[in-house]
């Protein structure tokens, strides 16, 4: 570290206390715990700060942010692990004097002795560590892995596959609400409106066209070409739209979590707004 | 160098210093703007809108803090709904981080309901939000799949007691109250993966109503389940929220953040638009200098 860091650091050092007084004081008429409080609210403060530093350049202070979030993100899910998971599900059930030591109820039960099972395969999956016995790591692994395949199977299948494709089975002229009575009553009734029947008709067409033309181009059997190329970059187009509407969600996101940080600012630390 | 070229090799730390001078001074500086609203949160607000007293709201606050920015004005704009029409909610918290977060939720928005207020012209007489009377919140269990299909046989399953460790059966509002049966509508409000738990082990296996509240990076994939009704309104990050907030006529965060919303979208606008016309402005010159020489 050279000079210029020093100082730097120093006068960072200086402002939270300043910015920790301040906030004690104000906040002294209105709660007890008004130091821990000032306290809390100006770290949080600095290090939004910090990592906000970042998009000036990289520094120290971004790293020291940085490292602690990691650190604490990594203790608090092991800290909440072990309580829900292991104290909170598994020792009632193991036992009495383990439920007892811990403060929780016994949930006694005759087919407990399963709960051994979960056990034996979490502990093979700490045998990991050791470079003798890390084989047998596989056996949970496999379980796991099997497990969650043929879940996630018959998930995928009904709601991201069956009832999907269903879905895109649309009318293209009529349906229940607007049943197609010919062409001359359609002409006759032409609306724009959003509930219409011209609207549904364009709107069912191009979830038709969409889909067909999404898929040609993922068909790579066959060369793009000619009228099956058209439809290829037709469905190039679908997708990019498809980028293009998540890309505008994702900005609009990520200028909402600006907000919430600001909103903090301005009337957590530094009460500008109320 | 032309001005095309010094756009072209312009440092983004302009680009973020100007964002934040135009959001600093759009969130400090109060203003109203006009909110659309759009069908697929109308659904959620009408539906709510059109339960009578009584009925039970269940309503999964699955997100961390990293999220609360985008939803948490979501919560506080549809509880606080619920419970002026006088409805009761269920509240679960599956995502780790997120029980003490959503205790605090409910703690404050039950505060704002002490006092008298007008929404859409009609008076709400403050009233105290009882817990056990008016909501009972189940907490956080690991291995929200498991927890969310165990609901669908009986709250109780998975949670014995609620989230202050007082049993079930000892909940005033949760006697009779076995699963999702006794439930109008199931509304998540995510920032992760639970939301298509929710949807496949949830509505696609108990066929209940599910509506959703997303942040801005989730929306889009999802709007798929509502063509295909699996689901029946979404409200899509901080636009979604402002949405609720303007139907509900209670405006809050949403629509203050909206404000901020507009003026970062129109200066990225701008520098898309010009970063693309000085892109295709020094192309086309490097074409013409090569044809020169």
């Amino acid at each position: 570290m050279n000079r210029s860091t020093y100082i730097l650091t120093a006068i960072v050092v200086l402002l939270f206390i300043v910015s920790w007084t301040l906030k004690a004081v104000s906040l002294s008429g209105e709660v007890d715990d008004n130091i821990t409080r000032g306290f809390l609210i100006t770290i949080s403060a600095f290090l939004t700060l910090a990592i906000f530093s970042f998009l000036y350049k990289d520094n120290p202070f971004y790293k020291f942010a940085e490292h602690l979030f990691v650190g604490v993100s990594a203790a608090f899910w092991m800290c909440q692990g072990f309580w829900s998971t292991l104290v909170g599900n598994l020792f009632p059930r193991l036992s009495e004097g383990l439920s007892n030591f811990f403060m929780v109820p016994y949930q006694y039960s005759p087919y407990n002795i399963t709960y051994w099972i979960p056990v034996i395969l979490g502990l093979l999956l700490l045998m990991r560590l050791s470079s003798k016995a890390g084989w047998l790591s596989r056996w949970p692994l496999a379980f796991i892995v099997g497990t969650t395949a043929g879940l996630n199977f018959i998930r995928y299948l009904r709601s991201d596959f069956v009832v999907q494709v269903s879905s895109t089975f649309v009318p293209l002229l009529g349906n229940e609400s607007h049943p197609w009575t010919g062409i001359g009553d359609f002409f006759s009734h032409l609306s724009l409106s959003a509930s219409g029947q011209f609207m549904m008709i364009l709107a069912n067409w191009i979830i038709f066209l969409g889909v067909i033309c999404g898929l040609i181009y993922f068909f790579f059997s066959k060369e793009h070409k000619g009228v099956f190329g058209f439809a290829s970059r037709i469905g190039i187009w679908v997708l990019m739209i498809t980028f293009g509407a998540s890309f505008g969600y994702t900005v609009m996101g990520r200028i909402s979590l600006l907000v919430g940080r600001l909103t903090f600012l301005f009337r957590d630390w530094l009460e500008i707004i109320s | 160098m032309g001005i095309f070229d010094k756009l072209m090799k312009l440092d983004r730390r302009w680009v973020f210093l100007l964002l934040a001078v135009v959001c600093v001074w759009s969130y400090v500086v109060p203003f109203d703007i006009p909110i659309r609203t759009e069908p697929e949160s109308e659904a959620i607000y009408s539906f709510i809108d059109s339960l009578p007293p009584g009925d039970i709201v269940f309503i999964a606050i699955d997100y961390d803090p990293n999220n609360l920015a985008e939803l948490h004005p979501m919560t506080y704009a549809v509880v606080e709904h619920c419970w002026r029409k006088e409805l009761k909610v269920i509240f679960t918290a599956l995502s780790q981080n997120g029980p003490g977060m959503a205790d605090q939720a409910i703690r404050d928005i039950s505060d704002s309901l002490l006092v008298d207020k007008v929404y859409n012209g009609v008076e709400f007489k403050g009233r105290e939000i009882i817990r056990g009377k008016d909501y009972c919140f189940l907490g956080y269990k690991p291995y929200y799949a498991l927890i969310i299909l165990g609901m669908g046989q009986d709250f109780r399953l998975p949670f014995p007691t609620d989230y202050y460790g007082t049993p079930l059966d000892s909940v005033e509002m949760m006697k009779g109250v076995i699963n999702y049966d006794q439930v109008a509508c199931v509304i998540d409000l995510s920032g992760g993966s639970i939301t298509d738990a929710w949807i496949s082990y949830g509505q696609g296996r108990f066929n209940f109503p599910l509506a959703l509240g997303l942040t801005g990076v989730m929306t889009a994939q999802y709007y798929p389940y509502l063509g295909s009704g699996q689901i029946f309104g979404i409200m899509g990050g901080l636009l979604g929220a402002a949405q609720y907030e303007e139907m509900a006529d209670n405006p809050g965060r949403a629509k203050e953040g909206m404000r901020v919303q507009l003026f970062a979208h129109l200066v990225i606008i701008f520098f898309i638009v010009v970063g693309n016309i000085g892109y295709f402005v020094t192309r086309y010159r490097q074409k013409k200098q090569k044809e020169v020489s």
